[in-house]
């Protein structure tokens, strides 16, 4: 759901950012600008961390379409966060070949060691989860991946999670 | 050994650059092709019997035959790498490891369509593949394969990747169209069909990656020879998507005509059941297909032995037969849960729905909390003939085809395992914390012994 009561504090987009969407929008015909929209969104979200609604109005501005062209979009797509999250969100596939081979289990490990709920935020600001459905790796299950990168862990097992979590917990230290 | 048309080289070192790929014959099908006229390219393909290998199972070269060419109007290929069909992985796999080979393909089928501009859309999750891609298109730009005057043939085409935002009803094609105008992922009401009025509405080909693919041997090898491999209408080789419950789950090319039972068992293909389990069950094509009880999937009710091919699989019909679809097979052992199972592709489908129509938006959300409440032991023995009723009301009542989608697996689970369903009811306390302990569908024909690993 879209909250408008969130810290919705202005954005700035920087010079190298735009020239980003510049290049996006120059892959489409004259006037279909409105294409690189979704690819926009990503960019945003990797910059911020999530999209809010002054990021959404400024990407508006910037396309020469209407806000709510964005924010129908914005709010239709899964990968969008439209609040807040960790430094890392770890999306675990939920659906049923990652269920065979224990993604429940692994899911409930995750919860444990955090210490928080799916889609809440661990006090320390670098960690959420979610369950997110079939992500193509059926075969390689249990996975879940790490944006803004997407980067996937397969087989998982709670000892390999443990490691990951060890490891990025170290890595935003530094 | 069957032949390998698409992933033949995948594990050699290095295949993912341009100068290993080239080194193995890569992007002959484009020095051919540019030196063909485009309806010749069409012709092999016509004859090449390829289907669509995104799930319909569509003729390819009849697709591109279809398109319309106006005057002045541009006309645009349109690669489909959304792959979220649950149990469906091949397309990521073959893009991460020998995307080179998507490209080649994108190159020759856009020539062949007189496309200028291409895009490949990937769901949004595969941004690593959005870099792998991008990465081998520089290759091939840098090397004359791609952009203005391609090999001084005077062609020109550029190509470029497209990330979603994470929407599983952006595979259909209309849906992805709109997706990648920058719109909500709502499908289009059909006709006009994308080959008269697609991307920004000019004529356009939607085709899954693998089949961009497999127009590279096509080409290489000429329709006829792609034809005589497989069997009947079910021409060349397919990538299986094997997941689930077995010994060696992965990413496999076949021979279409494969016999199921030596897909499953022999240590070529899945190697069996894992941790010594018996089969339960196996859903063949991706959620969307009917499930069947392993004595279904393994023989057909005239008791022939069912091949992985389009007509064997759907040999019987919706009432004991399944679908090839985009090859997506999971296989359940004794111990998997149907009702479970069942909830679970309720939810995603319940999840996925665009919410256009209301058979399927209200109607996938009935069949997720009816299903939710027979695993949690509070169903009632009514609530089956309730699933299948919702499920009619569903299918073939919406404007496109995730509706029917959703209905079928559960309508199946519903046929083949009614009794496991009617134990979640008169067990109830004992179903929220133990399988159907019965499992009486597990192998009941004699499995071929195949040596340990
Ligand atoms: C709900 C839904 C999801 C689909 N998902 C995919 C997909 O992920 N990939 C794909 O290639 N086709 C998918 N399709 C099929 C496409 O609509 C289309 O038929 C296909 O891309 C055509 O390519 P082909 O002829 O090469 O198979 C989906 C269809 C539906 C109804
Ligand atoms: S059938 Fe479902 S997904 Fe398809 S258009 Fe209708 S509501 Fe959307
Ligand atoms: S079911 Fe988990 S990746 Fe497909």
């Amino acid at each position: 759901m879209l909250r408008v009561d969130e810290a919705q504090e202005p954005v700035e987009f920087s010079p190298e950012l735009i020239s980003k969407f510049d290049e996006i929008v120059s892959r489409y015909p004259q006037g279909k600008q409105k294409s690189g929209l979704l690819p926009i969104l990503h960019l945003v979200q990797a910059e911020f961390g999530w999209v809010s609604a002054p990021a959404m109005d400024k990407v508006a501005e910037y396309l020469s379409i209407l806000p709510i062209e964005v924010y129908e979009v914005a709010t239709f797509y899964t990968m969008y966060f439209l609040r807040p999250q960790g430094k890392y969100v770890l999306e675990v596939c939920r659906t049923s070949g990652c269920c065979l081979v224990g993604a429940e289990k692994i899911m409930d490990h995750i919860e444990k060691t955090l210490g928080v709920k799916e889609g809440e935020v661990t006090p320390d600001g670098l960690f959420s989860w979610r369950g997110v459905e079939c992500l193509a790796a059926c075969g390689f299950g249990p996975v879940l991946q790490i944006g803004p990168e997407y980067t996937f862990y397969e087989n998982l097992t709670n000892e390999s999670v443990d490691k990951l979590i060890s490891d990025l917990k170290a890595k935003a230290k530094n | 050994m069957g032949r390998k048309l698409l992933l033949e080289h995948i594990n050699v070192p290095g295949i993912n650059t341009f100068d290993v790929y080239r080194s193995k014959g890569g992007y002959a099908s484009v020095e051919k092709a540019l030196k063909m006229t485009p309806e010749e390219i069409v012709e092999e393909v016509k004859k090449s019997g390829l289907r669509g290998r995104g799930g319909a199972g569509f003729p390819t070269g009849m697709k591109w035959s279809f398109l319309a060419k106006p005057e002045g109007v541009p006309r645009y290929l349109v690669c489909n790498g959304d792959e979220s069909e649950p149990g469906t992985f091949k397309d990521r796999y073959l893009m991460t490891h020998i995307p080179h080979l998507l490209i080649e393909g994108m190159i020759v089928s856009s020539f062949a369509l007189g496309a200028n501009t291409s895009y490949i859309y990937l769901r949004g999750e595969m941004m690593p593949q959005v870099r792998i891609l991008e990465r081998a298109i520089a290759e091939a730009k840098a090397k004359g394969f791609l952009g203005k005057n391609i090999l001084g043939t005077g062609y020109d085409l550029e190509l470029y990747v497209q990330p979603g935002g994470g929407a599983y009803i952006c595979g259909e094609e209309t849906a992805l169209l709109e997706s990648l105008e920058g719109k909500r992922g709502n499908p289009r009401i059909k006709p006009p069909f994308p080959a008269i009025a697609g991307l920004y509405g000019c004529p356009t080909v939607v085709n899954n990656v693998e089949s961009i693919a497999a127009v590279v041997p096509i080409i290489n090898e000429g329709g006829d020879e792609y034809a005589k491999i497989g069997i009947g209408r079910s021409t060349g080789t397919k990538l299986i998507s094997a997941g689930g419950n077995l010994k060696k789950p992965g990413v496999y090319e076949i021979e279409l005509g494969l016999p199921v039972e030596e897909f499953i068992y022999s240590d070529e293909y899945c190697g069996g059941i894992a941790n010594g389990k018996r089969l339960k069950a196996v859903v063949a094509g991706g959620s969307s297909v009917p499930i069947l009880p392993a004595n279904l999937i393994l023989k057909t009710i005239n008791n022939e032995a069912r091949l992985m091919s389009y007509e064997s699989l759907s040999d019987g019909g919706f009432v004991s037969g399944t679908m090839l679809g985009s090859g997506g097979f999971i296989a359940y052992d004794e111990d998997a849960c149907i009702v479970r199972n069942t909830w679970n592709f309720a939810r995603f489908y319940h999840h996925e729905s665009c919410g256009q129509c209301s058979p399927c938006r209200e109607g996938t959300g009935w069949m997720e909390k009816v299903l939710h409440r027979l695993e949690y032991g509070h169903g009632k023995m009514s609530d089956m003939d309730l699933l299948v009723d919702v499920s009619k009301k569903i299918e073939g009542n919406t404007i496109c085809p995730l509706g029917d989608a959703a209905a079928w697996p559960v309508a199946s689970a519903i046929r083949h395992f009614r009794d496991e369903f009617e134990w979640h009811v008169t067990n109830a306390s004992e179903a929220t914390s133990r399988n159907y302990g019965l499992a009486h569908y597990a192998d009941p024909l004699k499995v071929v012994e195949t040596s340990p690993l």
